[in-house]
């Protein structure tokens, strides 16, 4: 079952990982910029775990872990600058 | 053990001192002394066996296969260094006690002596000549920091500069003439140099050995023409000249003339340089000072021509000779240093150093007067004081040369033209200073100093009249151990008394005392003549010329080399990058692909692959809006982070990770202040040419990889995965080879990041910038700084991140993590608090102060490591024990993880101090009108 679920997967999130490529890279306002590199730390995640799954390894569960705790505070920070201009006040 | 522990004390005793000075004057004099008197007490047990004529040596194991071990000796020439060092050492401290005013910090002070006193041990002590070259340089560079003590004053900084420009340099020749030496007798041991003489001397390499050897010496004790930094060092207290001045700093050089005199007298060479120069620095040394008027410049002339005297003498080469030499070493030591106290006292109590303005002291100060004149006959040579008697010893010498060379009267004309001069100067030193009248214009009126700032004056005296009417009782026997030291066999015969007849010597004698009196009472054209000269003869001048010279060089080859733009730069970097890569490419043509087996591929890495090349690319052309690069970087640092993930670094991915976050926010810090946007650097041709190079470049590079990872290789990680558990007790080799095999690495680089994190404190300390008062398109600044949701949110983060973090730590040496880690995820998640919650909301919770965090970390890992050295391991050794713990099961301690600790610490107190106060500079620099809400 694994065997065919897999590459579908990857395949879908394959290709959300490059439309969100190319909102980061067209833009056009520096929102959809953000926002786009915030989804591509989502796809980052999706791709880690489904490659954990395929290569049935806990290894790379951590560095999704770590993506998920830490990859939203670029964002904030980035929205914060946009925002108040000064982040640390 | 004891001379180690002697040698380790003051050194020790410094921190000792800088950290008690804070209670007191009193206080830090009494450390000072206490540390002195430690350092001799180490000492004392050995000089029974020292004065009966043993050499003790103590080795220990530093670095064998360097030939380089820490060894100490002890003979009868050391001990007596020795004991001037620790003696004199212990006079200076107390009468600094009263020299220095309340506003001067005497802390500061006595640790510097301390650190001279340790290093001046060293020299004297040591066996290794590689070892006694380091303490060389040690006394250079803590003499500096003395020399320089008043460092408001342009004068000091600029003697201590000249003064380590010169011991500096003669400290390198030094370096060379030593390592010839090693070449030449193959051993770095004074025992093995010594007896090596004959080899020495017969060797090729004996006259650049020995240039470079007097080199050194003759720069640490300002012999012509090197001799000018000492009265520019006159800017330094009269305590530290008392010291380093008469007794130790310029007697280094003398000392190592005498140590290494077995092995490299005796030749012609050998006479004429030294003997030449000696005799040089004698006439010029008692001819300038006459003609100065600053009692502490009149005192630095005498003390080059006294040195002159004892180079005079050690180059004359006979054992009497040096015998002689020796005794005026300690002679001169015990007359100079008391001549400088009771100038300093004269200073103190008057506020000048002028004897043109400082007259009839004899009146105000009759006591101080008297102790003067002592040690002021002492070094004039009058009989029954100290000094007449190494000088008739010398002019017995130098007529020894009459009938050996065909010029040979020269030497000992010379020596009594040098001895009136000598007469002449410590007369005046005498009547213009105590007599001649009244005194002038004196900023401060003078009285008898304090009893206690006398009694090191008094104590000295008293050695010079006791030597000079008793010198058998007293002195004799510790001159003939420390002769025998030098000479490294058995005496001459020789009597010193007071009484020889009427010989040439004595005759010699009385005509300087003569002529000097007669020199003395004709001053005054000689003055006028001297004023006229006045600058002309400066030695200083040519180095000066010298330094400008360098610095001159210096600046036509950077202003050669450097094109003062960074494009340029860049540009001529990887082109001539290019060039080499390719000749490497020419010069041994082979396929392209290696043999070794190609990873299979998928279309997902292909996908990602292609992602970080567009978002790379995009980067470059979307360069100039800083702010859109920036989010492109992270989606790169991202996708870089994945691929580390996909290839099995896991540990590699984890830190890109949490190194990403912190350099988005310290650069979103940073852009604040600065303009959204990149001016236009280049012209459209300028582009194209520097795009087709970077291409040629990165596709070299490309080419380059593809060729090496194509090629089965043995890589070193064979060693480290079979190593890492059985060696360093961990399963992670990453982490392994960070705190353990590299360990020593590790602890650098903490080391280094602490320094920046404080450096980067120190430098935005008090900092305020221009801060834009909108956006870049001029819409004004939201008005809520700290949103509610995200800042609820944030807060129920930081357990789950910490919990993260800890984790991490303790894993990371089994399983991918460790210290840096963990640091950097809890960095983000304590920065993220002060993100979403602002400073004051979390200064409120939090400790503000993060120094002390940094401190613990760097303590901690060196504990780690010195905790295996006194186990008896090498540094940093890690040792672990397996343990069985019921419910948690199996798990390894190891030593290393409290080390891991220590990283973690100083990364989390590091990057939190560099983030915040960058984030506070944005606070002080914001405009009134609008304060944080």
């Amino acid at each position: 079952m694994l065997s065919i679920a897999i590459p579908i997967a990857f395949a879908l999130v394959g290709t959300a990982f490059t439309l969100t490529l190319w909102r980061l890279l067209i833009g056009p306002s520096v929102p959809d910029r953000i926002l786009a590199l915030d989804t591509l730390a989502v796809n980052a995640i999706a791709l880690l775990v489904l490659f954990g799954i395929a290569q049935d390894s806990a290894v790379y569960f951590e560095a999704a872990i770590l993506i998920a705790l830490m990859g939203f505070v670029g964002t904030v920070a980035l929205c914060k600058y946009l925002l108040r201009g000064d982040i640390i006040e | 053990m004891n001379l180690l522990l002697c040698v380790i004390t003051p050194f020790l005793g410094a921190a000792l001192v800088a950290a008690v000075a804070r209670l007191g004057t009193w206080q830090a004099a009494a450390a000072a002394a206490g540390v002195t008197l430690a350092a001799g007490a180490w000492l004392a047990p050995l000089v029974g066996g020292t004065f009966q004529g043993t050499t003790l040596i103590e080795r220990y194991t530093w670095m064998p296969r360097e030939g380089l071990d820490l060894t100490f000796r002890l003979d009868g020439f050391g001990l007596l260094f020795a004991l001037m060092i620790l003696g004199i050492g212990l006079l200076v401290i107390l009468y600094a006690r009263w020299y220095f005013s309340p506003q001067d910090r005497l802390g500061r002070f006595y640790t510097g002596m301390m650190l001279f006193m340790g290093s001046m041990l060293g020299v004297v002590l040591s066996e290794n000549l590689i070892q006694l070259l380091i303490f060389w340089e040690l006394t250079s560079l803590s003499s500096f920091l003395l020399i320089s003590y008043w460092q408001q004053r342009t004068e000091a900084r600029q003697g201590a500069r000249m003064a380590l420009t010169v011991t500096g340099m003669g400290g390198l020749a030094l370096l060379g003439g030593i390592l010839l030496l090693g070449q030449i007798t193959g051993s770095y041991d004074l025992s093995v140099v010594l007896a090596a003489g004959d080899q020495v001397r017969a060797h090729p390499l004996y006259l650049p050995t020995l240039l470079l050897i007097l080199l050194g010496a003759f720069t640490k004790s300002a012999q012509f023409p090197f001799h000018f930094w000492l009265p520019n060092a006159m800017a330094a207290p009269t305590p530290v000249s008392a010291y380093l001045h008469s007794a130790t700093m310029v007697k280094a050089g003398v000392f190592l003339l005498a140590r290494l005199f077995p092995t490299l007298s005796g030749t012609p060479e050998w006479t004429w340089i030294v003997s030449l120069t000696g005799l040089t620095t004698l006439l010029i040394g008692a001819v300038f000072a006459l003609f100065k008027h600053d009692l502490k410049g009149l005192l630095a002339y005498s003390t080059i021509s006294h040195l002159g005297l004892i180079t005079l003498l050690f180059g004359l080469g006979t054992p009497l000779a040096a015998l002689a030499g020796v005794f005026h070493i300690i002679n001169h030591a015990t007359f100079k240093a008391s001549l400088f106290m009771a100038a300093g006292i004269i200073d103190h109590e008057t506020g000048t150093r002028d004897m043109r303005r400082i007259n009839g002291m004899w009146g105000v100060m009759p006591y101080t007067a008297t102790l003067a004149m002592v040690a002021a006959a002492a070094m004039a040579g009058v009989p029954l004081f100290n000094g007449f008697l190494s000088k008739e010893m010398f002019f017995t010498e130098t007529l020894g040369t009459v009938a050996q060379l065909r010029f040979g009267w020269l030497l000992p004309l010379t020596a009594i033209v040098a001895g009136i001069f000598a007469v002449a100067y410590s007369l005046r030193f005498i009547h213009d200073v105590f007599f001649n009248g009244a005194p002038i214009d004196l900023p401060r009126t003078p009285h008898e100093p304090s009893r206690w700032m006398r009694l090191p004056v008094e104590v000295l005296v008293a050695l010079c009249l006791l030597v000079g009417m008793l010198p058998a009782l007293t002195v004799e026997p510790l001159l003939a151990i420390a002769a025998r030291g030098v000479l490294q066999g058995p005496l001459p015969p020789h009597s010193i008394a007071i009484w020889h007849g009427f010989t040439p010597a004595l005759w010699m004698s009385l005509i300087a005392l003569t002529g000097g009196v007669l020199v003395y009472e004709g001053r005054r054209p000689l003055f006028a003549l001297a004023a006229r000269l006045e600058g002309r003869l400066e030695a200083r001048r040519p180095y000066d010329w010298l330094v400008a010279g360098v610095f001159g060089v210096a600046r036509w080859v950077t202003v050669r080399l450097d094109l003062a733009s960074l494009q340029r730069m860049l540009f001529l970097f990887v082109l001539s990058a290019l060039a080499l890569g390719m000749a490497g490419f020419w010069s041994a043509p082979m396929p392209l692909t290696g043999a070794g087996p190609l990873l299979p591929f998928d279309p997902v890495s292909l996908l990602v692959a292609l992602g970080l090349a567009a978002c790379t690319a995009s980067v470059v052309v979307l360069h100039r809006s800083r702010l859109i690069a920036l989010i492109l970087l992270g989606a790169v640092g991202l996708i870089v982070s994945l691929i580390f993930a996909k290839f099995s670094a896991p540990d590699l991915a984890l830190t890109q990770l949490s190194v990403e976050v912190v350099t988005i926010v310290l650069l979103l810090l940073a852009l604040y202040f600065l303009p959204q946007s990149t001016p236009a650097e280049s012209s459209r041709p300028r582009q194209v040419r520097d795009l087709l190079l970077a291409l040629a470049a990165g596709g070299g590079n490309a080419a380059l990889a593809w060729a090496v990872l194509t090629r089965p290789a043995e890589s070193i990680a064979d060693w480290f995965l079979t190593h890492s558990l059985p060696g360093g007790g961990g399963a992670n080799v990453v982490n392994v080879i960070l705190v353990d095999f590299r360990g020593f690495d590790t602890l650098g680089e903490i080391t280094v990041l602490a320094l920046a994190g404080l450096g980067i404190y120190a430098m935005l300390d008090g900092l305020r910038l221009p801060a834009p008062a909108a956006d870049a398109q001029g819409r004004a600044w939201d008005p809520d700084a700290h949103p509610l949701i995200m800042a609820s949110l944030v807060r129920l983060l930081l357990p789950l991140a910490l919990l993260v973090a800890v984790y991490i730590l303790l894993r990371g040496h089994q399983l991918p993590g460790g210290g840096f880690i963990a640091g950097l995820v809890t960095a983000v998640a304590l920065i993220m608090q002060y993100l979403a919650n602002g400073v004051a909301w979390t200064r409120a919770r939090l400790p503000a102060n993060l120094h002390p965090l940094i401190a613990a970390g760097l303590l901690i890992a060196t504990m780690t490591g010195l905790g295996s050295l006194a186990l008896g391991y090498p540094f940093l050794t890690s040792s672990f024990v397996h343990f069985h713990w019921a419910l948690v099961g199996d798990f390894e301690l190891a030593s290393a993880m409290a080390f891991d600790l220590g990283v973690y610490l100083v990364v989390v107190g590091a990057t939190l101090l560099i983030l915040i106060h960058l984030g506070l500079v944005h606070d002080l620099s914001r405009p009134p009108a609008e304060e944080p809400r």
